[in-house]
């Protein structure tokens, strides 16, 4: 086992060996051989195993509370410190060993992907910064470097989204991606300063330390949480903030699969569960909305979309809302799950569909069809990630789906709030549908484009491989057990926060009865199975009740202190009722989609006329890029153009007056020059000269001149003197 | 008819006269040193006949000495000069010498 100095020496080379990657290849790749992509590959591996090494040491330690925690002061403003430094913890472990898994097979993928593109070593190096800057988030322990490392990612998907910027699509797609998570990490910032002005600190554990002791209240404190649930919204395509994610599918394949699906977009998701103790419960139940309508929205464009990037991109886009709607109803532990499984097989369908797209050179699923035959391991591995996505028990997307589900209704029954749950469902029945839609309409049936089709040819080994990679990791990567009850249990669970305050905030925490009671409660559920993050959520909630003294706060504190058995008992019942709902739900739904694509019961397009308002609203994406056009985009002109406007006449007025102001000055000062100086001078010269010419005629220079000068005035004087 | 002071005075005005008209006409630089030499024995011979008719002491004599020793040097000095002057430029011609003016 490793020793916790090792722990920490171990996480800061698995941050430091993309960086190195990048630098190799970004400096030297255009003279090493293959264009230096072995360095990114065999970098990323040793990345890889070293995260595994982490990941089995948490494995053997089995606590969920361990830490390990080191930092060297960074910059020093006044008395405040600023530290660089990592924190490593079963979460951390889970998102380091999704990361680099990912990182590692998509590097390997892109070296069959892209072969042979003019800028091979650029897409290499990027891949390195981007995985750098995503171990950063990962790796960080406090909001500032949070925040910058959140920035770098930002640009790495920027840069790998215009990969293609000669086309005008990507170049727009890319600008759009970054304007669009602007607006959400301007909230991420209000956020993580008003916990600043607030506490005088970026670190994770001594903010959570300090909630206990001084919690914020009432409003600043929903809306700081929102601050930073916002920059989940841009960075994880919630809604509104989603309309970049689709778009973002203009980058390479590849990019889509590690930045647009696996890593970058559950950033936003990995700092709200990490996060989670600096949410109020009002904040939470925004979370959980955003989340669920996230969710049934996007799987329900999903449906009509033909693009297959597009659809899995909306797919994307709702399995994020399950897994911010999963933190919202208290499960950020089923959330975190649901993350870990989902970044396999939705990495897994994105290199498959790769994997597609460079057989048959488009992206359009009703050119397709029948490439069952030509790409039968493409082929396989798809069905499994599609199976594991749909739901279908005894594959991975099951158990944290069912996790999530269970969590919402159980949500719904303690609060009230059935909205999550009913659109989670409903989500899950889309999904399910329109997986197997794109499955039957790209692998079944008969070839649509002969042409097409006659080209397809299965992909090779580089790009295979890590396909069935992945599948394995897509069946068995929940290990058949649930979030709370199974092995992820022992490495994602909520924060024992008065251990925390008590670590960091001395003896206040400690001598405050009511706290010492709370996390009783916390801690028998913990042995409540499934109750667990529920239980704890609402332990963390009588935290903060005493503080905040509203409502909501005190019926969850109420509920924890006297009926956690009840409790026990809805969220087991919640499972069991979610877990049967759901493969019913996910049944019913493949069921349709194979009726409908495989046996053609239901014409689409008989279908698609009867219920075309709903069909245009859906193809059109609930109209969100026309609503901003209308909106946000209209009103950037119409403010740009009274800007224009105030410079043109104002500040230009201004500019310009004094601009004449100067000449007007200048010519009067002109003018004294000219005359009055000028005429000084000029004056001096003409004298000297006219004075010049008078004497230059006595002076002729001859000597008889001169000599008669002299002889007349003597002359003269002799008369003179004589006279005297 | 006794020789007296005024018809040495007179021959003295004649020398100096001859010799400032000399210097006013001629051109060439020896000639105008020539009329210095007038002038100066003219003035010697003033000296010496007020010396010898008005004074009676050899004050007089003393001071025409003296100038016949300064109108040595200033022989030797003035033909240096003009010398000098026609080996620059190739004449001894005192008009032609003006490049200063110029």
């Amino acid at each position: 086992m490793l020793s916790e100095n090792s722990i920490l020496w171990t996480a800061l080379s698995i941050l430091l060996l993309p960086l190195l990657s990048y630098a190799i290849i970004f400096f030297f790749g255009k003279k090493l051989p293959r264009k230096g992509d072995w360095v990114g590959v065999s970098l990323l591996f040793v990345s890889w195993v070293q995260a595994l090494r982490i990941f089995f040491a948490f494995w053997q330690k089995g606590d969920p509370q361990w830490r390990v925690e080191g930092s060297v002061p960074w910059l020093k403003v006044g008395d405040f410190v600023a530290d660089a430094g990592i924190l490593v913890d079963g979460t951390t472990a889970v998102m380091l060993v999704v990361v680099t898994t990912v990182s590692m097979l998509v590097h390997l993928f892109s070296t069959g992907y892209m072969h042979g593109d003019r800028r091979y070593e650029r897409f290499f190096a990027f891949l390195g910064f981007f995985t750098f800057s995503m171990m950063g988030i990962v790796l960080s322990n406090s909001l500032l470097f949070l925040y910058i490392f959140w920035e770098l990612v930002g640009l790495a998907s920027y840069l790998l989204i215009g990969f293609f910027f000669h086309k005008h699509s990507a170049a727009n797609a890319n600008k759009k991606a970054f304007l669009t998570n602007r607006v959400g990490d301007f909230g991420f910032f209000m956020g993580i300063m008003i916990f600043f002005t607030a506490y005088g600190t970026f670190n994770y554990m001594e903010l959570f330390a300090q909630m206990q002791t001084a919690p914020l209240t009432g409003a600043l404190l929903t809306w700081a949480g929102v601050g930073l649930f916002m920059g989940c919204v841009g960075k994880s395509a919630q809604a509104p903030l989603h309309i970049w994610l689709p778009d973002a599918m203009e980058g390479p394949t590849p990019v889509s699969a590690l930045i647009h699906a696996a890593t970058m977009v559950a950033a936003g998701v990995y700092m709200v569960a990490r996060l989670q103790p600096l949410f109020d419960p009002q904040a939470l139940l925004v979370v959980a909305y955003v989340g669920s309508i996230t969710a049934f929205m996007a799987a329900t464009i999903a449906v009509v979309k033909t693009d297959i990037k597009k659809s899995l991109a909306y797919s994307t886009i709702s399995q994020l809302g399950y897994m911010v709607m999963a933190i919202g109803v208290g499960a950020a532990g089923a959330g975190m799950f649901h993350l870990w499984t989902h970044a396999f097989f939705k990495a897994l369908l994105f290199l498959g569909s790769g994997s597609v797209i460079h057989a048959v050179h488009t992206q359009e699923m009703p050119l397709m069809g029948g490439l069952r035959k030509k790409m039968p391991i493409t082929y396989a591995t798809f069905l499994i990630a599609t199976i594991a996505i749909a739901g279908v028990p005894f594959f991975s997307g099951f158990y944290s789906k069912d996790a999530i589900l269970a969590g919402a209704l159980a949500f719904g029954w303690t609060e009230g709030h059935m909205l999550p749950f009913i659109l989670g469902m409903a989500a899950a029945a889309f999904t399910a549908f329109y997986m197997f839609r794109m499955l039957f309409l790209t692998f079944h049936g008969k070839p649509r484009d002969e042409e097409r089709f006659h080209h397809a040819h299965e992909s090779p080994f580089s790009m295979a491989f890590p396909l069935v990679f992945l599948s394995v990791l897509a069946i068995g990567s929940a290990g058949w057990q649930g979030p709370t009850d199974g092995w992820f249990g022992k490495f994602v669970a909520p924060y024992d926060l008065t251990a925390i305050a008590a670590e960091h905030g001395g003896a206040h925490a400690a001598a405050d009865a009511h706290h010492a009671e709370a996390d009783h409660a916390a801690v028998e559920s913990h042995g409540g199975g499934e109750g667990e993050a529920h239980g704890d959520a609402h332990a963390a909630d009588a935290h903060a009740a005493p503080a905040h003294g509203d409502a909501h706060g005190e019926t969850h504190a109420d509920a924890a202190h006297g009926g956690h058995d009840d409790h026990h008992d809805v969220h087991h019942k919640a499972h069991v009722t979610a877990m049967f709902m759901s493969i019913a739900v996910a049944g019913l739904a493949i069921l349709m989609s194979w009726l409908v694509y495989m046996r053609g019961l239901i014409d689409t397009e008989r279908f698609k006329a009867r219920l075309a308002p709903v069909h245009t609203v859906l193809q059109n994406m609930y109209f969100f890029d026309e609503l901003y056009a209308a909106t946000v985009y209209r009103f950037t002109l119409w403010f740009s153009w009274l800007n224009a406007a105030f410079d043109r006449t104002v500040i230009d007025g201004i500019v310009n007056g004094f601009g004449y102001l100067t000449r007007v000055v200048s010519w009067f000062a002109g003018q004294v020059d000219r005359f009055g100086v000028d005429g000084l001078v000029n004056g001096v010269g003409a004298v000297v000269q006219f004075a010049g010419e008078g004497v230059r005629r006595v002076h002729t220079g001859r000597i008889q001149t001169y000599l008669a000068y002299v002889s007349f005035s003597v002359l003269v004087l002799v008369l003179v003197f004589r006279a005297l | 008819m006794t020789v007296g002071l005024p018809h040495f005075l007179t021959v003295g005005a004649l020398l100096f006269s001859l010799g400032i008209f000399a210097m006013m006409t001629r051109r060439n630089a020896v000639a105008l040193l020539m009329g210095v030499e007038l002038i100066l024995n003219g003035a010697n011979v003033n000296f010496v006949a007020v010396a010898r008719y008005v004074d009676g002491g050899v004050d007089g004599h003393l001071m025409a000495a003296f100038v016949i020793v300064l109108a040595a040097a200033e022989a030797a000095v003035g033909l240096a000069i003009v010398l000098a002057m026609f080996r620059n430029f190739g004449t001894a011609d005192v008009n032609a010498v003006d490049s200063l003016k110029r």
